[in-house]
């Protein structure tokens, strides 16, 4: 096999490193005998698939499907296989992901290493939660069987762990059947950010999926003004029955081919864009029908959108504050949202929603409480001094902020973000005590060098 | 769609056999793979049945080793039910200078791409002459159109199966047999990955596609992507005295 010197960055583009890169067309591939981190489909924002001058295994080639029981719908397959794929092969037999994160561009090896979650994380939990095993390839190029029973601790160690514990090979997962391909969903507008945590806790079976999207640069009455979105998946019978329910249909697929000027997002166009936004999605108040790839996948009808914020990249600033007592979130978010507005900058996106217990991943992301994403563009000095900030308010809450975003935060702040890390660590040490798997991101958080 | 053919993939754990082999298995085509690597078949195999739910088998074969081609050849018909197609995607390219130190390395390249290539070929076209049906797809290279100093030893390994393939579509056309011979530029392989001076690259799922589309059309010669012939006739044409001094 032969290597390529390549620049990479996450889908921020931020930051930008340049990387030894493998690219095997095989499983057995995925391993190399020097230290080495495995990279799916680099949708992780930051420095998590980035190893700088170091080794990096592109596992984009290694996406065969193993076994598939339409009966049943488990599913086997290669770490590299991606949720598109998966979706393509089995949807139309009946079975969809039971957890999906908001695109369908990444890998399941990626999906377990940073066990990511979907807006349905309030009542079916992680993406570990549809994992029944997987083989991972460790630090002396053995495999070992991970599941609940068998290698527990490597398990958990490797669900949420940014790819640290080894090469992830071939994984199990438990499909949910649907009857259809098609999404009944239902908007709300919340005035304020009291409503929109009150529409996000409501239970009922119209939101077995719930997101709001927040107008950010809202301010002092209208703060937290949002678009609450509900969807559940249609039944057949819901549908006129001409229609072939499963079909997924084509979607127009468009490319942003070049790098926008930096000045194109700014909070004068960011608030004219919310402001349509909210009215005309806003006022979506009947239920709807829409399809998988609209409902779940808005973002990726456009190829490389991430070109928007221009040359120099973005963040995404993820963080969950619990809901220990039931002020500590809404208050933690509000100073948060204060924050960002009295700073004027502008979050083209900014999404708000419920999240469910934690899974068992020792550096897994999601515990009971409000999560909140912001995407901002990499500009003025203050924007990593004001981050910094946040942290502080989310290490108060007891929050943490999420690896497969964040390209930035510090190791302090980190430690006491993960109070599992020294389980987690232990694991390491067992494992990899010599740090074979090792990225950009491990370094800055003294994952592999303490 | 028309009927399932029964179709022998040789080197089907190379990136562009994989994207033929997906091109034909969405028409529904059965397939048998053969290579080397029994474990990666295996995947590859299953692979294709879940997705295009299509039969396939699979096989160990080494193309170096033509005494075992004719057993081989006749055992891959029979798990298929008969044999309507061929591709051999099966080659081995190694670095010019490591070869031009190391003799060995220009057997191996001559034993893959070019004798090997014959042998095996040879007992499928014996079959399908007798069948009076069928198509034999062999994967040459550009760089057998013309000797270049930076790769002649397998390019001209490549040369002799490409004149291998003309006079083997020159024998079976009066006899039901289509052959066809693919020259493709530079594919996003294994083979590639990595390498300097790689330009105009190709997916290997779009090569393999194009295969396919060329095998129905019945085309004799391909370059792949198209444009590649274009390239080559100039490369073919320079007048050998301006040739020589160039760096290529
Ligand atoms: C538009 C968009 C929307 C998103 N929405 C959500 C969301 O709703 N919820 C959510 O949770 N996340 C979301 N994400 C984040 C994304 O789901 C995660 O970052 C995911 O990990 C990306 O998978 P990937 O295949 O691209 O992995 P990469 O970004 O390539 O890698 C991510 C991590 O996985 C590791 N890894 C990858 N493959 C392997 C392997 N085979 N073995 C071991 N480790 C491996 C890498 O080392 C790295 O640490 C979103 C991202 C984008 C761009
Ligand atoms: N990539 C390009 O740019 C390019 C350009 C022009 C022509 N080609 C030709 O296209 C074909 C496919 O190549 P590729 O690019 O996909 O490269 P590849 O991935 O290196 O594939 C080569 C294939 O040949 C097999 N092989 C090698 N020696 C063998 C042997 N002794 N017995 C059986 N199988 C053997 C390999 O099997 P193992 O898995 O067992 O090693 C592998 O499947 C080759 O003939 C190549 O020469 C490629």
């Amino acid at each position: 096999m032969a290597s390529a010197k390549k620049f990479l960055a996450g889908w921020g583009r931020y930051p930008v490193q340049e990387c030894i890169t493998w690219r095997p067309e095989r499983a057995s591939g995925l391993y190399l005998p020097t230290p080495m981190i495995s990279r799916g489909q680099g949708r992780s924002y930051g420095d998590a698939a980035l190893n700088e001058n170091g080794n990096v295994v592109l596992t984009e080639r290694v996406n065969r499907f193993l076994d598939f029981d339409s009966d049943s719908g488990e599913l086997r397959a290669e770490a590299g296989v991606t949720l598109a794929e998966i979706i393509d092969v089995c949807l139309p037999r009946g079975w969809f992901l039971p957890v999906t994160p908001g695109t369908k561009f990444v890998s399941l090896g990626g999906c377990i290493a940073a066990d990511v979650h979907g807006k349905n994380h309030h009542r079916d939990g992680a993406f570990s939660s549809a994992v029944e095993s997987f083989s991972l390839i460790v630090a002396d190029g053995t495999v070992l069987n991970c599941s609940r029973n068998e290698n527990s601790d490597v398990f958990w160690a490797t669900v949420g762990g940014m790819g640290l514990t080894g090469a992830i090979k071939d994984v199990s997962l438990r499909l949910r059947p649907v009857e259809t391909a098609r999404v009944i969903a239902k908007h709300q507008k919340a005035q304020d950010l009291e409503q929109a945590f009150t529409l996000l806790a409501e239970e009922d079976d119209s939101n077995e999926y719930t997101v709001a999207w927040i107008d950010c640069l809202a301010r002092g009455r209208s703060l937290g003004r949002s678009v609450v979105m509900h969807g559940r998946h249609a039944t057949a019978e819901e549908l006129p029955a001409s229609k072939s329910v499963l079909a997924t249909g084509g979607r127009k697929v468009r490319t942003l081919p070049i790098d926008l000027p930096s000045f194109a997002l700014n909070s004068v166009s960011v608030s004219l864009f919310n402001a349509i936004y909210y009215r005309r999605e806003g006022g979506k108040q009947k239920s709807f029908v829409t399809d998988i790839d609209r409902y779940f996948y808005p973002l990726d009808s456009i190829h490389h959108w991430n070109r928007l914020y221009g040359k120099r990249g973005f963040v995404q600033y993820q963080c969950v504050l619990p809901i220990n007592t039931i002020d500590t979130a809404f208050e933690g978010i509000k100073r948060i949202l204060e924050q960002l507005s009295a700073s004027r900058r502008a979050s083209f996106l900014a999404v708000l929603k419920r999240l469910g217990p934690e899974s068992g991943g020792l550096l897994s992301f999601p515990q009971s409480g409000y999560t909140l994403a912001l995407d901002l563009p990499v500009r003025g000095k203050d924007l990593f001094a004001m981050l910094d900030r946040l942290d502080d308010i989310v290490v108060k809450a007891g929050g943490r902020v999420y690896l497969a975003k964040d390209a930035r935060l510090g190791r302090d702040s980190f430690e006491a973000m993960y109070p599992r890390l020294s389980e987690w660590r232990e694991v390491k040490q067992r494992i990899d005590p010599n740090n074979h798997f090792d990225s950009s991101m491990a370094r800055r958080l003294g994952l592999t060098n303490e | 769609m028309s009927e399932a053919r029964k179709i022998l993939i040789l080197g089907a754990t190379s990136a562009m056999a994989r994207g033929t082999a997906a091109a034909f298995a969405a028409r529904g085509d059965s397939l048998y793979l053969a290579g080397r690597d029994t474990d990666e078949l295996t995947r590859l195999a299953t692979d294709l049945s879940v997705r295009f739910s299509v039969t396939t088998h699979h096989g160990v074969v080494d193309i170096a080793n033509t005494a075992s081609h004719s057993a081989f050849v006749k055992q891959a018909a029979t798990a298929l039910g008969g044999l309507d197609g061929v591709i051999l995607a099966a080659g081995y390219m190694a670095d010019q200078a490591d070869a031009a130190t190391d003799f060995a390395i220009v057997e191996r390249m001559v034993a893959v791409n070019y004798l090997g290539a014959m042998s095996v070929l040879d007992q499928c076209a014996a079959l399908m002459a007798a069948e009076g049906q069928g198509f034999i797809v062999g994967i040459s290279s550009v760089a057998g159109d013309r000797g270049r100093q930076s790769n002649y030893y397998y390019g001209s390994a490549k040369a002799g199966l490409t004149a291998y393939l003309s006079g083997l579509r020159n024998r079976l056309s009066s006899q039901g047999v289509h052959v066809m011979t693919v020259k493709p530029g530079f594919v996003d392989t294994a083979m590639t990955y990595g390498l300097k001076g790689m330009f105009l690259v190709a997916s290997p799922e779009d090569i393999g596609r194009a295969i396919v589309r060329a095998v129905e059309k019945r085309r004799n010669t391909v370059y792949l992507p198209w444009f590649w012939r274009y390239i080559m006739l100039i490369i073919q044409h320079l007048p050998e005295f301006l040739f020589k001094r160039l760096k290529l």
